[in-house]
């Protein structure tokens, strides 16, 4: 017998979960509450924020002073992987530049997300009705409200009702108060006619009613790094940890899904999987399988799926696996603001999600472009840190200081050095403040993602090729953003940190990617020729098979996805429950 | 689970005791610079990284003086804090060159760019200087907007050094503490004081 073996055990579990973020989390901690005995495949190690957060750590802690050498977000960020994954490639077609973000680990991307809990509201269900564009979703605003409810419930939002029509109200924890420098922004945005509104974020700042597990808030501001007491969402401390508590999930962590399995009837049977631990293959049985390994994992593994039956690849007898790939828009703007100059200090950590937030609040029917766009507010005195304080204003005080008087009023050249540079960062010390704007892209069948045949990663899968080109609908956007931006920025009063954008760089428009709100691979719909899964993330063609993350987005609105992927994947869990007993599945 | 025993769970009795340790002058370890005992969080190979270039040395005996005088002259001790190196800057600089190595050829050949100059205009190397002729030499090069079109590659290095002495120096125990960052500490977050609010005329945004 040589090295490699592959090693398949008889036992047949009653559902397989591949997939341990939001999706993956929510399907396998409904199930496991309801008695299933759960299986979990994750591709990464075991997590838990309890253990192995680095929330409170100082810079100085840190070789690198939380500089990005191994971790794009710093090196204090909870992520266990990035843009690039070594041995893990993925290749962009043509002049496309798709940025791919990975967490390889239990809990996926949730343990490091921005915690911003946006509901999509009952226009972007419909949004081919109201807006003219992309394509309705086989489900309305009603539809999902319930469980959008119990999602708020169970794992905890902050912020405050203000009865807008498409950005629905929730069961709110009290929501945290602004910044200095924030209000600063939402004082200038307001003047301007922006509807300024309190951030929506699964931070808990009060107890959550009924949970003893997860503690409170305590305001470091450091959501980034996952949260010891489980103060914030992430699916490894809120749903697959407490799922394993149950007794009835089983988590193989280091578990690299390599193909769905189905028999000659074309229903699965299994997955396969290579373990990192022994570089082993395996084979596990399942009655069942649930696929929620991110929206582009989700896409490459059910292209890789392919069998007589499935020629085409696992559920995509529709050729709209991979395709309708679509990220948020997203540009913005921030200045310094000389009137804070030797600001008072006092610890303004706040909460590590979003304080202050404005909900896109135009009417198309005035505008050269069809959806719109929200603004995330910022600013703060941050950490210092390496990409901290010195991602930020720390690293161009030798430019600045030459913008304005010194502490005896008179003008210097920019740079320096000795004592009066000294002060200057100490003068220049948290007097940032900006906005991101976040925006729909329309799906379209030509953004995709393919499998590239001719190249795999190191365990011999066949990796993920992009194709992806803003349309002029999200570039008239950005446009927009960009005005929006020097509008608003100009109203502050600050040195503005970046030029204004221009047509030579699509407005400032990020490349697609870089949102992480990737969405759309497998998308859900009533119609089996135009879709990959039915309404309640089953697939069109194998009718055991259920896909619970973001690749099941019809449309992606200008809210952040988590809240949405929680809600359908719950949806899809109780829907599985019901479908098991009345035997249909 | 409350906000008193969520501080319990992490080891911190309570808001107020935190608040206290955190206003009590530095005692305790290390503050300076890190060592990699503490592995929570990391990954395998990335403590295997940083084991590794801990033991690698990039600079010179001869680089590592020219360094331990530049980094002064950036950031000097004055009335609030203490200097570069007493802020352990130039054991950072030799890191972090070596943990994102494009610092590295920039690095050398300018200190080697800088040494030349000094060598035709002075007949020293810079570190043997006397300060007047190294505040002299350093000024041709800290202003990049007066800078002449000869000592362009002196201001891209300076930049550069400039730039990794302040991280070097702010992100310290010391350079916190002489920023006045507050943070990092639990606490009840209520918002802005309202005196301060007032002071900004921001009371009834």
């Amino acid at each position: 017998m040589g090295d490699i073996q592959l090693k398949k055990s008889g036992e047949v579990h009653e559902v397989v979960v591949i997939g341990s973020g939001a999706g993956g989390g929510m399907t396998a901690y409904v199930l496991a509450n309801a008695g299933i005995k759960v299986l979990m495949l994750e591709a990464g190690p075991f997590f838990d924020p309890a253990k192995d957060s680095m929330q409170l750590k100082w810079p100085y802690e840190s070789l690198r002073r939380g500089g990005n050498a191994t971790r794009p977000m710093g090196d204090f960020d909870a992520a266990y992987g990035g843009w690039e994954i070594e041995g893990e490639p993925y290749i962009q077609n043509g002049n496309t530049k798709f940025e791919w973000f990975r967490a390889k680990m239990l809990g996926g991307r949730t343990n490091h997300w921005a915690r911003i809990s946006l509901r999509m509201g009952p226009k972007d269900f419909k949004c081919k009705d109201a807006y003219g564009v992309g394509d309705n979703w086989p489900i309305t605003y009603d539809e999902i409200k319930p469980y959008y409810d119990k999602v708020d419930h169970l794992i905890g939002v902050y912020g405050t009702n203000e009865g807008l029509e498409n950005d629905p109200d929730g069961i709110f924890l009290p929501a945290p108060p602004p910044r200095l420098n924030e209000l600063f922004v939402e004082k200038a945005a307001k003047s301007v006619g922006i509807n300024v509104i309190a951030g929506r974020g699964s931070v808990l700042t009060a107890a959550l009613p009924g949970n003893k597990d997860r503690g409170q808030c305590f305001y470091c501001g450091q959501c980034g790094r996952s949260c010891k007491v489980y103060g914030d969402f992430s699916a490894s401390s809120c749903l697959v940890i407490p799922a394993m508590k149950t007794g009835n999930l089983t988590v193989i962590t280091n578990a690299v899904a390599r193909e769905i399995i189905t028999d000659n009837n074309g229903v699965a049977t299994g997955v396969s999987y290579v373990s990192k631990d022994d570089m082993q293959e395996y084979v596990v049985n399942a009655k069942l399988v649930v696929l929620a390994a991110g929206t582009c994992e989700s896409a490459r593994l059910l292209l890789n799926s392919k069998t007589a039956q499935h020629q085409n690849g696992l559920s995509n007898s529709s050729s709209v696996v991979g395709k309708y790939l679509h990220d948020s828009t997203q540009a913005g703007g921030a200045v310094i603001l000389p009137q804070l100059l030797n600001r008072p200090r006092f610890n303004e950590d706040g909460v590590g999600s979003l304080h202050l937030y404005a909900p896109w609040w135009l009417d198309n029917k005035k505008l050269d472009f069809p959806r719109g766009y929200h603004l995330e507010i910022f600013g703060g005195m941050m950490m210092p840190g390496y990409g901290g304080y010195f991602g930020f204003e720390g690293s161009i005080v030798p430019m600045l200081n030459g913008y304005i008087p010194d502490a005896a009023g008179k003008m210097k050249p920019g740079g320096g050095f000795g004592k009066s540079l000294k002060d200057d960062y100490r003068r220049f010390y948290g007097t940032l403040a900006g906005f991101g704007c976040h925006g729909v892209d329309v799906a379209k069948e030509t953004n995709y993602c393919e499998i590239d045949n001719s190249v795999v990663d190191k365990y011999g899968i066949p990796v993920l090729r992009f194709n992806y080109q803003w349309g002029s609908d999200e570039i008239r956007q950005a446009k927009h953003m960009n005005e929006t931006t020097q509008v608003v920025l100009k109203q502050m009063g600050g040195i503005p940190l970046l030029a204004p954008a221009s047509d030579a760089n699509n407005w400032g428009l990020s490349n697609p990617g870089k949102g992480i709100h990737e969405v759309g691979t497998a998308r859900m719909g009533d119609d089996a020729k135009t879709s990959a899964v039915n309404k309640y993330g089953q697939s069109h063609d194998c009718k055991n098979l259920f896909v619970t993350d973001g690749a099941v987005f019809t449309q992606q609105a200008e809210k952040n996805p988590t809240w949405t992927i929680l809600a359908l994947s719950m949806r899809t869990a109780e829907y599985i429950l019901d479908q098991k007993k009345r035997q249909n599945i | 689970m409350n906000r008193r025993e969520s501080l319990k769970a992490i080891g911190i009795a309570t808001v107020t005791t935190a608040l206290i340790d955190a206003c009590k002058p530095a005692v305790k370890q290390n503050t300076e610079i890190a060592t990699t005992t503490d592995t929570t969080g990391r990954q395998p190979f990335e403590a295997k990284r940083d084991k590794k270039l801990q033991e690698e040395k990039f600079f010179g005996a001869h680089e590592m003086a020219t360094i331990t005088v530049l980094v002064d002259i950036i950031i000097p001790k004055d009335e609030r804090s203490g200097s570069a190196t007493d802020a352990k800057v130039p054991e950072f600089i030799e890191f972090i060159v070596k943990d994102e190595p494009e610092h590295q050829l920039p690095m050398r050949g300018g200190l080697r760019w800088l040494d030349v100059q000094c060598l035709n205009k002075y007949n020293n190397d810079f570190k043997s200087c006397t300060p007047a002729q190294q505040t002299e030499m350093i000024t041709a090069i800290a202003y990049p907007s007066l800078a002449t079109p000869e000592m362009q590659p002196g201001v891209a290095f300076f930049n550069k050094i400039r730039d990794l002495t302040a991280i070097g120096f702010f992100t310290s125990k010391m350079g916190i503490d002489d920023l006045g960052y507050k943070g990092n500490t639990p606490n009840q977050w209520k918002g802005v004081p309202q005196e301060i609010l007032k002071q900004y005329g921001l009371e009834n945004v």
